[in-house]
C-alpha cells in the first residue's frame, strides 16, 4: 500500500510550524528511502493539536500531534508511516472526541481534502449542488434556499432566501453576487478556514447564487490580512475556469458566471455591506443610507446579493441534500448549523460546527475544556468586537439568534473569545471605544466623535475621577451611539461597553450592580 | 533611469493595465504598493488622471485605508494583532515588549530601517493567540522569547 501523509496548510497550522514540519517529513522520508505521498490538507480545526499530521491506514486516518520538527525523526523511528505507536499518536482522527461530537455540514470537507484539488472536491460530493441547481428553475433554487431556513451567517442573520428573492424579482440587465469575505471580528476565523480549507465550496455556492438570481458576475471582497486564503481562492478559481465550472456555458448549461477576488485594505468598516460596495467601487468605505437596499440598488447601482462566506458556503449542501435536510438541524428560527469558533483564553481553541441550540456552557467546557491559563472564566465575548461580554450567569443561554437577542447579546458570526479572571473589563470597554474611534468611517457624528469621547470618559472612570458624573455620561453617550448611528459599528459598540459596565461594575470602581441597559 | 522616473514608469504601467477594471482604484493602489512598497505621493496625479478622478479623491482613498502607506517602510513590517482574543492571551504585555525591544511605537520604523511596526485588528489566528505577521509569515502563540528568536532569525536571513 502506498504511504499517504497529510500535513495541514491552514495558516494557523503554519503559524505553529506546519510548513517546516512538512519539509522535515519529506526530507526524512527521502533520507530513509521511503516513498511517501505528502498531501497538504487543511485544518480540521483542533488547533491545540496543530500541526496535526495524519497517516492513511486501512482503518482510516491516524492522527499524530502536535508535531514539531524535532519530533519527525522519532516518528519515523516508531514507523508512524505504517501507523506505528508514538507518544504523539492520538488515534483515528474521526474518533477524536472534539470532532466526533460535531455536526459538520458546511465544513464537511475541511481538513480532509486537498483544498485546491478539484478532483478531490468532486470525489467528496463537491459540485453536486450545482449539478442539481442547473436542472432547476431560478424560482425553485431560491425556494430551496428559503425552505432551508438559512440566515446570513455574517451577523445580522437576515434570511438568505428572502434576499435572493428580492434580487431575482428586480429586473436588470446586470446583477452581482458579492461574497463578504471581510471577516474582521476578533475570535472569528471560520471564513478564513473555509476559504483556505475548501475554496471550491464557496465558488460553488456563489455560482449557484448567480444562476438563481440571474447574476453573471461575482466578487469575493477579501480582507488583505488573509494572504493564504487569497492564494487558495485564486488557485481554485483558475481550476474551476479550466474545468468549465466558471465562465461561459457552465457545464454545457448555457449559463454564465464569472468570479474575481478583490482585496480590501485593512478597514474594519468595509465588512459592513454598503461600505464594502463603496470600497469595491474604488471609493472610501463610507456607509450608505438604506434604502435603497443593495438587493435593489447595490454595486454600481445594480441589484446585488451580498452574503457572508459561510452563508454562501452552506448553499451547496442545501442544493445537494434539499432544504428540509438542512432545516432539520437547529432550533426555533435558527436553522441548520453554525460554525462556532473558540478563541482567546481557552484550553481547546478551535472550530466547532454544530446545530443551533447547544448552550454556551457546554461549548466552553465540554469542547473548550475551560481556560488555557487554568484560572476561572470571567467573561466571554460572543459575536466579535461589537458583541456583549457575558458573565457566568448567562452561560446557559442556548446558541440561537433569538435567545441571544433576548439577553441583549449577539451571536453574530459565532466567534467566542474567553477571558480569565485576570481580565479587567473596564480596560476592555475602553479598548472597544478606542477600536470604534480607529475604525469609524466618520459619516455619523455619534460614532466619529462619540467614540473618542467614549474612551476619554473611560480614562476618567478608570482613574477614579468623578464617577458619579462620568458613569451617567458614559451611559448617555452609549445611548446616543446606539440610536444615532447608521450602521452596526457605532450602533453596537455600546453592547460590549455597557455589558462590561453592567456585569462587572467592580472593575469600574462601582460597588453595586447597576440596572440593566 | 533615476529612481523617480523608474517609479513613474511603474505607476504608469500599472494604471494602464488596470484602469479599465470596474472599481479600479483599489486594485491599482494594491499593485503599486506591492511593487514599490508604498504608494508615493508622486503617483497620485497619474492615478487621478487615468481614472478621471480629482487628486483629492485619490488621496482620500489612500488615507482612508489602514493598509496603504505613503512612506517607505522598513525592510520587514511586523503586523501585531491588538484585538480581543490576543489581549485575552497576554497581547498587551507582548505589545509593550515589542515596542521596548525595537524602540519604536506603532506606525514607526527602526532607525536602521530594518523593522516597521503596524497594529492589525485580527489576523484570523485567534485560536493561536497572540498572533503576529512579519512580511507574509504568520506566527501563533507568540511570547516575548519567541518574538526575540524570530527577530534574530529575520535579521540573520537579511
Amino acid at each position: 500500500m502506498s504511504i499517504t501523509i497529510y500535513v495541514p496548510c491552514d495558516s494557523s497550522a503554519i503559524s505553529l510550524g506546519a510548513d517546516r514540519v512538512a519539509i522535515a517529513i519529506a526530507k526524512e522520508a527521502e533520507k530513509r528511502n521511503i516513498t511517501i505521498q505528502l498531501i497538504r490538507n487543511s485544518s480540521r480545526g483542533l488547533f491545540w493539536l496543530e500541526p496535526l499530521v495524519e497517516v492513511a491506514t486501512a482503518e482510516g486516518r491516524l492522527a499524530y500531534g502536535p508535531v514539531q520538527v524535532g519530533d519527525v525523526a522519532s516518528l519515523f523511528d516508531a514507523n508512524f508511516v505504517q501507523g506505528g505507536t508514538h507518544p504523539l499518536l492520538l488515534g483515528l482522527t474521526e474518533e477524536l472526541d472534539y470532532l466526533k461530537k460535531q455536526q459538520r455540514l458546511t465544513f464537511a470537507r475541511c481538513g480532509i481534502t486537498d483544498p485546491v484539488n478539484l478532483d478531490d472536491y468532486i470525489a467528496h460530493e463537491g459540485y453536486r449542488g450545482l449539478s442539481n441547481a442547473l436542472k432547476m428553475s431560478q424560482a425553485d433554487i431560491v425556494k430551496t434556499v428559503t425552505d432551508s431556513g438559512l440566515r446570513g451567517r455574517g451577523g445580522a442573520a437576515f434570511p438568505t432566501g428572502i434576499k435572493w428573492n428580492t434580487v431575482l424579482g428586480t429586473p436588470s440587465e446586470q446583477k452581482y453576487i458579492i461574497c463578504n469575505a471581510d471577516e474582521g471580528d476578533s475570535g472569528t476565523f471560520s471564513d478564513r478556514m473555509a476559504m483556505e480549507g475548501d475554496p471550491f465550496v464557496l465558488i460553488e455556492g456563489m455560482t449557484i447564487a448567480g444562476i438563481a438570481v440571474g447574476a453573471n458576475q461575482g466578487y469575493i471582497y477579501l480582507r488583505v490580512e488573509y494572504p493564504h486564503a487569497h492564494k487558495a481562492l485564486n488557485t481554485a478559481i483558475e481550476k474551476a475556469y479550466q474545468a468549465g465550472y466558471l465562465g461561459d456555458n457552465i457545464q454545457g448549461s448555457g449559463k454564465t458566471f464569472n468570479l474575481e477576488v478583490r482585496l480590501g485594505a485593512g478597514a474594519y468598516i468595509c465588512g459592513e455591506e454598503t461600505s464594502l460596495m463603496e470600497s469595491l467601487e474604488g471609493k472610501r468605505g463610507l456607509v450608505r443610507f438604506k434604502p435603497p437596499l443593495p438587493a435593489i440598488s447595490g454595486l454600481f447601482g445594480k441589484p446585488t446579493v451580498v452574503n457572508n462566506v459561510i452563508s454562501l458556503a452552506s448553499v451547496p449542501i442545501i442544493l445537494d441534500k434539499g432544504g428540509d435536510y438542512y432545516r432539520d438541524f437547529g432550533m426555533g428560527r435558527s436553522r441548520g448549523t453554525l460554525p462556532l469558533q473558540l478563541a482567546g483564553n481557552i484550553k481547546h481553541a478551535g472550530l466547532v460546527e454544530l446545530a443551533f441550540g447547544m448552550t454556551l456552557r457546554e461549548l466552553l467546557y465540554d469542547f473548550g475544556g475551560g481556560t488555557a491559563s487554568g484560572r476561572p472564566i470571567k467573561a466571554v465575548q460572543v459575536g466579535g468586537p461589537l458583541g456583549a461580554y457575558l458573565p457566568e450567569s448567562q452561560f446557559d443561554t442556548p446558541l440561537d439568534y433569538e435567545a441571544f437577542a433576548a439577553n441583549w447579546t449577539v451571536l453574530g458570526h459565532g466567534g467566542v473569545v474567553v477571558f480569565d479572571d485576570t481580565a479587567n473589563m473596564a480596560e476592555m470597554a475602553r479598548y472597544n471605544m478606542e477600536f470604534c474611534a480607529i475604525e469609524s468611517c466618520g459619516k455619523c457624528t455619534p460614532c466619529r466623535i462619540g467614540s473618542t469621547r467614549g474612551y476619554e470618559v473611560l480614562d476618567d472612570i478608570i482613574a477614579g475621577r468623578e464617577l458619579s458624573k462620568n458613569v451617567p455620561l458614559l451611559r448617555d453617550l452609549c445611548n446616543t451611539l446606539l440610536n444615532g448611528s447608521l450602521c452596526a459599528l457605532g450602533g453596537m459598540t455600546p453592547y460590549p461597553v455597557l455589558s462590561a459596565l453592567n456585569n462587572f461594575p467592580e472593575d469600574f470602581g462601582i460597588d453595586e450592580k447597576a440596572g440593566a441597559a | 533611469m533615476t529612481e523617480s522616473s523608474n517609479m513613474q514608469a511603474t505607476v504608469q504601467a500599472i494604471t494602464t493595465a488596470l484602469k479599465d477594471k470596474p472599481g479600479a482604484l483599489l486594485p491599482i493602489l494594491h499593485a503599486i504598493q506591492d511593487s514599490i512598497g508604498y504608494v508615493p505621493a508622486e503617483s497620485v496625479p497619474a492615478i487621478a488622471k487615468a481614472l478621471n478622478l480629482s487628486r483629492a479623491e485619490v488621496h482620500g482613498v489612500i488615507s482612508f485605508y489602514h493598509y496603504f502607506r505613503e512612506s517607505k517602510p522598513g525592510n520587514h513590517t511586523i503586523y501585531l494583532c491588538r484585538a480581543e482574543s490576543c489581549q485575552a492571551m497576554g497581547g498587551k504585555k507582548l505589545e509593550q515588549h515589542i515596542k521596548d525591544s525595537l524602540g519604536i511605537d506603532f506606525h514607526e520604523t527602526t532607525a536602521d530601517g530594518e523593522f516597521s511596526l503596524e497594529p492589525v485588528y485580527c489576523l484570523g489566528n485567534c485560536a493561536c493567540s497572540p498572533a503576529m505577521q512579519i512580511g507574509t509569515e504568520i506566527y501563533g502563540r507568540v511570547s516575548a522569547d519567541s518574538f526575540d528568536t524570530t527577530i534574530n532569525e529575520t535579521k540573520e536571513l537579511a
